[in-house]
This record gives structure tokens, sequence and C-alpha cells, in this order.
């Protein structure tokens, strides 16, 4: 009898190992799954552009190339005048709208995260409002081309951006947490708000500070749709809209005659895009390995307020 | 406010300074106490001001006719003609359809998704791979719409996408994806969980994260499995985080993605019966000159709409949870 029972109970203990063992298993079998759906476009796009434009028209797209090669991304290298044109443009958007806004957003957000600034509540105010109401698309494209006259102008590319109010929204977060006894110290020695603020106020807020550059570089970065609204000429495509009017077939291949007679006629269209895309993934995804600790912290701070 | 109030109460003084030497000390004061804030805030509110308030008038056009050559303010008024307009055009209603029907898609699917994921994650027990987990499945969210558009031609285009490949493999007819329509809602609905899912498991994780570890003993004792004890603590808990960013969600239900519906689609008028959102009819109306008045209509009947549907969400989350609404 006594014996029966330890027998059952050995056997209960084992099987609920057993079952544990399968649940653990069953959860990392689909995380991995999920993970590698969500990384296998980019396999895809980086093996269509490494093969032969033959090997694409004949057998697709596919997650290995079938034939080897190069090809694509010696054709973008040829003329490489159009991409580090693009690249040239993204790249001086994305670091002064960086700069400029974290500076712009930083000293607003502070201003509002103060107790004893008597405008702190009609400015939060006026802030947030724009979260709720806006005048839509067409009133914007109206005043930004006809009264602010910024068509075709670089800086439009910029300066819509530069305040993100959901940024602001995490820098006033994270300056009302600043205990206030400190930065009273700081004034009884004479410090004014400006010292207060660069001196203790924003080393003390690097993590957030770093997240908020993270988004703001991202949204440059990957911003297409001041250029759709806004950019005709040619010399300030942006990566992504270069991208896009590819896509769209808008932009031809354009090849000099002698680039497009070392390929007979036959442009590597199909590879030559999906070259370009990795060109377009690349330095974002390089950015990603070494940030996405402050991407996944600024996210969580955003989403619990 | 305070400083006329103040400058009030000193005028009621016989002797002494006169009320407007008062208001300027006064102002003075102020500025002494409050100038340098404004002086930081000055550049952010000044851009908030230039590209969110003063565009706003712009939306009397959608009462006018719009002249190019008479600009905004001298084009003739027309009343209400451009909403009767709206309301004439058949395609409005199939506009609205499709805005609403694809965002309820996303939220269901969305939610239910990022809960999945996130009762996934919490099981895993190695940090190490729930970085890994964490890292690829944000990934998505960091990549511009325009390369996800490539990523989808990939699949879907009909001579070399993967998908197609792979029917003929299977000895299935190769499907023409970029011009049926019928497809569509399903595959924008898969593009956004791919895109958006990871990232909206890290609330209900954290939310999951917070649940008193007692709970799970004490239903370990009384025999409850693993799927037990979601069902009956986990879920439960999870619900008033669900109904607020649900709510939070319906507010936004008139605002559809415009990079999903515009640039995956390539823009196709073959899709439009079931991808053609508000956002997009509106950008359209905006290229294709001519019927601006209407689109400036249907964009200010989605800002007002929006706003007090925002308003209304907002309401009903500050009565769910005080500190998870918005204002």
């Amino acid at each position: 009898m006594a014996q029966q029972t330890v027998t059952i109970k050995q056997r209960s203990a084992s099987s609920y190992r057993a079952g544990a063992f399968m649940g653990r298993f069953t959860v990392n079998a689909v995380l991995v799954v999920f993970s590698l759906i969500c990384l296998v476009p980019v396999l895809l796009v980086l093996s269509a552009s490494l093969s032969t434009e033959t090997a694409i028209s004949q057998f697709g797209y596919t997650l290995l190339p079938v034939q080897f090669s190069t090809a694509a991304y010696e054709y973008i290298l040829a003329q490489p005048q159009r991409i580090m044109n693009a690249y040239v443009v993204t790249s001086i958007v994305t670091v002064t709208g960086t700069v400029c806004g974290l500076t712009v957003m930083s000293l607003l957000a502070y201003s509002i995260s103060r107790q004893r600034f008597a405008l702190r509540k009609p400015l939060s105010f006026y802030i947030f409002f724009t979260l709720l109401f806006n005048g839509g698309l067409i009133p914007f494209y109206l005043f930004v081309s006809q009264t602010l006259k910024l068509k075709d102008n670089p800086l439009i590319l910029i300066l819509p951006y530069l305040v993100s109010v959901w940024n602001v929204l995490l820098l006033r977060t994270s300056f009302q947490s600043l205990p206030e006894e400190l930065l009273d110290a700081a004034r009884i020695d004479g410090a004014n708000e400006w010292r207060i603020f660069f001196q203790i106020a924003i080393p003390m807020s690097t993590p957030v500070l770093a997240t908020v550059a993270l988004f703001t570089m991202l949204s440059y970065w990957n911003d297409w749709w001041m250029s759709l609204l806004f950019i005709n000429n040619k010399s300030l495509y942006s990566i992504q809209f270069l991208l896009y009017n590819i896509m769209q077939g808008l932009e031809a291949m354009n090849a000099t005659p002698e680039i497009a007679a070392r390929y007979g006629g036959n442009l590597p269209t199909l590879t030559v895009r999906m070259a370009m895309a990795f060109f377009a993934i690349g330095p974002v995804a390089f950015a990603y390995l070494f940030l996405q600790k402050y991407f996944i912290r600024g996210i969580t701070i955003g989403s619990l307020k | 406010m305070a400083i006329s109030s103040g400058s009030m109460a000193r005028s009621a003084v016989p002797v002494g300074s006169a009320p407007r030497k008062s208001f300027w000390s006064r102002l003075k004061l102020f500025l002494d106490k409050n100038g340098t804030f404004m002086l930081m805030a000055l550049p952010g509110a000044a851009l908030v001001f230039i590209f969110a308030y003063a565009p706003m008038p712009g939306i009397v056009i959608a009462f006018k006719d719009l002249k190019f050559n008479l600009g905004v303010w001298g084009s003739p008024w027309v009343g209400l003609n451009n909403f009767g307009y709206l309301i004439a055009t058949p395609l409005t209603g199939r506009v609205l359809f499709n805005t609403l029907f694809m965002n309820t898609l996303f939220i269901v699917t969305g939610t239910a998704g990022a809960i999945g994921v996130a009762l996934l994650m919490n099981e895993v027990h190695g940090k190490f791979r729930g970085r890994v987990y964490q890292s690829a499945m944000f990934f998505p969210n960091f990549i511009s719409i325009v390369v996800v558009s490539y990523f989808v031609f990939a699949f879907l285009s009909t001579d070399q996408g993967l998908v197609n490949n792979v029917l003929k493999s299977f000895g299935v007819e190769p499907l023409q994806w970029y011009s049926s329509p019928e497809y569509w809602p399903v595959i924008l609905v898969i593009v956004n969980i791919w895109k958006g899912v990871g990232v909206g498991s890290i609330i209900y994780l954290a939310t999951i994260v917070s649940i008193n570890p007692e709970f799970y003993e004490a239903a370990k004792i009384d025999g409850a499995n693993k799927l037990d004890q979601i069902r009956y603590i986990t879920l439960p808990l999870l619900i008033p985080v669900i109904t607020i960013l649900t709510l939070l969600a319906i507010g936004r239900i008139f605002y559809a993605d415009f990079g999903l519906f515009f640039i995956v689609t390539r823009d196709t008028p073959a899709l439009y019966p079931t991808t053609d959102v508000i956002d997009t009819f509106v950008f359209r109306g905006l290229r294709q000159l001519g019927d601006i008045g209407m689109t400036a209509a249907a964009g200010l009947t989605q800002s007002v709409i929006g706003f007090i549907l925002v308003i209304i969400a907002n309401l009903v989350v500050r009565k769910v949870d005080p500190e998870k609404s918005l204002f």
C-alpha cells in the first residue's frame, strides 16, 4: 500500500516534469519561429541582391542565393552618385535634426517639468492638445507650400519633426523625477536655471536622452512622408524617398550608355532593386545592434508613462 | 490673470505707486521668475505653433471652392457644398468602411498577438534567450515602411515572388497578388502583426511580470496547470490594461496608417476596393487637384470625429484608471 502511493507519486512527478519540459519546448519553439519570421524578409532581400539577374528571373526570389553574384552591388557602385547623394541628404537631415530636436525638446520639456514655472500648465496643455486635434493634411500642405513656401527646401525635411510631442512627454516625465532638493541646493549656490539644466538635469537624464535621440534619429532616417509631400527636386531625394520612387517605377535605373552597353541592354533591375533596399537597411540594422537596449527601455517608459 | 488681479488690488490703495507702474513692476517680477523658463520653451513652442496651430485656420477650405489663383482666403465660400459632394460620392462609403473595418481587424489581431507573445515571453527563463527573442521581434519596428514594401514585393511579386514560387512547386496556379483586392485585408493584417506585435507585447509583459507570484503559488497548490493559471489569473488581471489600450485605439479608429495602405500596396488602383482608406483618399485628392474642397471636407470630418472619439475614449479610460488617461 505504502509502496504503491510512492510509485504513483513518483510517476506523477516525472510526468509533471515531462509536461513542463514539453511546455518549455513549445514556448521556445513558437518564439524561435516567430523571431525567424521577423528576420526572414531581410534574408530574402539580401539573398535576392546577391543573386544573378538570370537566376531571379528564372527561379524568383529565394531565401538563399541560387547563383551567387555581387553584380547588383557592382552595378550600383559603378555609378554611385544617386545613392551617395541620397545618403548625404539623409545623413545631414538626420544629424542636424537629431541634434537640434534633442536640444529643443529637452529645453521645452525641462521648462514644463518645473513646478516653479508659472506657465507650466497652460504650456503643457498647448503642447499636448496637438495630440488630440490637428487641422489635417490639406491645411498643413497648403500652409507649408503657400505660406511658408518650403517646397523643395531641405528645411521642410527637418523642421516638422524637431518637436515630437510623445518624446517631450518622455523627457518631461524624466525631468519631473529629478530630486528637487538637489536643484534647490544648486540654486542656493547661485546656479541659474541654464546651469542647472546643462550641468544637473541633462547629465542625470542620459538614459532617456539616449532613447529620445534614438527615436528621433529613426524618425529622420526612415522618413519619406515630407519628401512625398514637398520634394520634387531629385538632388534632395532622401534614401527612403529614392527607394520609394524606384519601387513605384518612377525612378528609372538610368544607366550611362557605357554601363548599359556592358550589360548588353539587360540591366539587372530585379537584383539592383533589392540591393538598394539593403543599402537603406544596413545602417539601421547596425545601429540597432548597439542601441536596442535604449529602444526597449524607451518603449517601456513610454507605454507605462 | 494673476497680473491683472494684482494690479486691481494695488489700485485700491490710495497712496503709493500708480496702477500702471504696479503692472510693469509685477510684469518684471513675473519675468524675473519665469523669463528663463519662457526662453527655454520658446523654440519648441514656436515650432509647435508653426506646424500644428498655424495651419489650423486652413480648415476653412472645407467650406470654400478653392481657386489656386485666388488663394485660400480669396476663394469663394460655398457653405456645406463640399460636404454634400462628399456624401454623394459612392467612394465615401467604401473609404469609411475600409478604414473602420481594417482598424478593427488591426486592434483585434494586434491585441491578441501582443498578449500571446507576452504570455510566451513570460515563460522564457534564460535572460540571454529572452534578449535574443526580443531583439528579433522588435527589429521590424526599426524598418521604414518603404523597405517593408520591398519585403512584401519580394514575397508577392507575380513572376518572382516567393509565395508564387511555393505555390508553383505545389502545382497551384500562381496568383496576381497586386491585382486581387480580396486578399489584401489578410496581407495587411499579417504585415501589421509582423511589424507591431513584438513591440506591442512589451506593455502586457510588464503587467504580467508585476503580478504577485503568490497568486500562482496558491493556484499550483490547488492543482492548477499552466493553462489554468493563464486563464484564471493572468488574463483576468490583464483586462484593465487591455481595456485601456483598446479604448485608446478606438479613439484613433478614424485614422489609418497611411504608410501601410499607400506604400505597401504600392498605391495600386486595382486594390482600392479593399485598401482605400480616409488618409489615402485625402492624399489622392491633394494630388489630383480639382476636388480639393471635397477632400478637405473629408479631412475635417476625420479630424472632428477623431477628436470627439479621443475625448470620449479618454473620459472612459479615466473612469477605469485615472493614471492611464492622457488628460
